[in-house]
């Protein structure tokens, strides 16, 4: 029986920490991630769990106990945000290519400059290329959700790679709201025990984890790799169904919100797919106007063919992105998509939107707005303000 | 009442507007409703101004924006009226509540022509009478369900004192003080409805 809550993302990511066990948190306080590890740390002094709480003095430590932890055998996580993952950059890619099955609860925050402590996605988008899988939520029943599949996704023998959980945050790690909990049994044996393949406390197995790779190796590592992360694709789905018998959601590469029919369509990743959500939904209903919505879940791997699929119909697609990469044109969602949509020899109108960087509130009134420029496109195939800033305190064209 | 009611609260660092909002959320959730409670950050401090939200429905909420056309607006400290243009996009239908020991007419003048009901609750002297000390938010959170209606005053001081009994296990002794700044603000935010 689903037990009914009201928590904070923060507070389901920590319950959910704590339904599991793990072996090893080795964490370092930055906001708006820091009561994740306040929680656990509770959790454990009152004696409800006995992971391995590690004090270390930076992230970049963090990451490396966590990266011990995982490598000596332990289920080890962490947890971080903004410039906090970005100290442990180095050890982001060591925990990918050393295939450890880590899971880190990230809180999506601006990177500095100029500081900031609200959500927009520089930090993880920065990290897309380190080898991790990354899953995103809109709400905190989707990052509690999301935690609880990413254990059986990172250690499948298929897999074996690293899982960043991502929310937003303070929108949905600061913002208490309705959640459905499952029983700390069902969790458990949906997650279930922890059996390393290889691992350096095994003292039958003498093995080296992280050596030097001369260039006749390296490269085979790094294919190893790839397929790594080819495979996560179905187990990721399998996951999924496992978890949809357990809880009855349903959850994919991506969700498809009134996208039957749609002829205009926003992707988007994170807590603003519930406003644009809410702007759908009364478009609908007050003019009937074909609208809908691409809510990406899982970044890494990247659903290339499923989204190409999904928005085969449409006839103009708005893409927003919550973080800038300065290619002076796509954002790094933009550029996927659009990747995805020229390997299908599909050709909608496409724009690619920036929004919410720094925290920057978007509502639905914003997202109406994207959608009346969706149709005056369709319409005349004159696309203006391709890479168009939403929400600028003034307008600003690029000139 | 609608589907959903939209709260806007506006208080300074430290005076707990942030604990209200998710007080409210809590008491809310434990009537059956679906619920929003979420503060708006800056660069948090003592004494700034920060701004909490409730979103308030019979219906799964997905809009994760601030709240720009609030229902009704709480005001914690008065003296951001002069700053802060408190009503706001506030409905005219719904009403601003605001903690003062001043007239609703002198009120009025500050609040850049707002035609819809005004509260005022002293939640200072509430505080003082019941707890001996000024904890604003307790009353006003009272005022504010009295106002909005959100549920029954006997609902609402039911789900608070266990809300209290659990917060202050070990100082049951402050729990009835807690429970009489709820009934007196109710009354008072009442009282001013009649009036």
């Amino acid at each position: 029986m689903a037990i009914r809550e009201r928590l904070s993302g923060n507070e389901a990511v920590a319950y959910a920490i704590k339904q599991i066990n793990p072996d090893v948190m080795p964490a370092f306080p930055i906001t708006p991630s820091t009561e994740i590890p306040q929680y656990v740390a509770n959790y454990i002094a009152n004696g409800e769990i006995d992971t391995e709480f590690i004090h270390v003095e930076s992230e970049h430590s963090a990451m490396s106990a966590t990266i011990g932890a995982s490598a000596a055998g332990a289920r080890a996580i962490t947890a971080t945000s903004s410039c906090g993952m970005a100290l442990m950059w180095e050890e982001l890619y060591v925990a990918a290519s050393n295939r450890l099955p880590i899971v880190l609860a990230l809180v999506n925050r601006a990177l500095s400059g100029p500081i900031n402590i609200n959500a927009d996605h520089s930090d993880s988008m920065g990290a897309r290329d380190t080898g991790w899988i990354q899953i995103y939520a809109e709400s905190n029943q989707e990052v509690y959700d999301n935690f609880i599949q990413a254990f059986p996704i990172a250690e499948d023998k298929r897999v074996h790679l690293p899982v960043m959980v991502c929310q937003d945050g303070f929108i949905t790690s600061h913002g208490v709201e309705n959640i459905l909990l499952a029983e700390d049994i069902e969790v458990q044996k949906f997650v279930g025990g922890y059996e390393p393949e290889h691992y350096l406390l095994n003292a039958s197995e003498k093995m080296a984890i992280g050596p030097y790779a001369v260039s006749n190796y390296y490269m085979e590592t790094k294919r190893a790799q790839r397929q790594a992360m080819v495979n996560a694709r179905e187990v990721i789905l399998e996951v999924a169904a496992r978890f949809e018998k357990m809880t009855g959601r349903k959850y994919s590469f991506f969700e498809e919100y009134q996208m039957e029919d749609a002829e205009y369509a926003v992707v988007i990743i994170g807590s603003a797919a519930g406003t644009c959500k809410a702007a759908i939904d009364e478009i609908r209903s007050t003019t009937g106007k074909k609208v809908g919505l691409i809510k990406i879940r899982v970044f890494r791997p990247f659903p290339e063919e499923e989204i190409a699929k999904a928005l085969s119909k449409v006839k103009a697609v708005a893409i927003m992105d919550r973080s800038e990469m300065f290619a002076a044109t796509s954002g790094p969602l933009g550029a996927e998509v659009r990747a995805a949509l020229y390997q299908a020899r599909m050709a909608p109108e496409v724009v690619n939107y920036f929004y919410g960087l720094g925290g920057r509130d978007i509502t639905v009134s914003d997202f109406k707005t994207v959608y009346r420029n969706l149709e005056t496109i369709a319409k005349t195939h004159i696309v203006t303000d391709m890479y168009e800033y939403i929400g600028l305190r003034r307008e600003q064209k690029e000139v | 009442m609608k589907d959903t009611i939209e709260i806007r609260w506006h208080g300074r660092g430290g005076q707990g507007a942030k604990t209200a909002a998710l007080l409210l959320a809590d008491v809310a959730f434990k009537t059956g409703k679906y619920v929003q409670g979420f503060p708006e950050y800056g660069p948090e401090r003592m004494g700034a101004p920060i701004t909490a939200y409730n979103r308030i429905s019979n219906k799964a909420i997905t809009v994760h924006s601030n709240i720009y056309e609030p229902d009704y607006v709480v005001v914690v400290d008065e003296s951001l009226l002069d700053s802060i243009d408190v009503t706001k996009g506030l409905n005219p239908e719904g009403a601003v509540i605001i903690n003062s020991m001043r007239s609703k007419e002198e009120i009025e003048k500050h609040l850049h022509g707002y035609t819809g009901a005004v509260y005022t609750v002293n939640a200072k002297e509430i505080s003082i009478k019941a707890l001996g000390k000024n904890y604003p938010n307790s009353p006003m959170l009272a005022a504010t369900v009295a106002v909005s209606k959100v549920m029954e005053r006997e609902e609402f001081l039911t789900e608070m004192k266990a809300s209290f009994q659990h917060k202050f296990a070990k100082k049951p002794e402050v729990i009835d003080g807690n429970m009489m700044a709820l009934e007196l603000a109710f009354e008072q935010a009442n009282q001013n409805r009649a009036q």
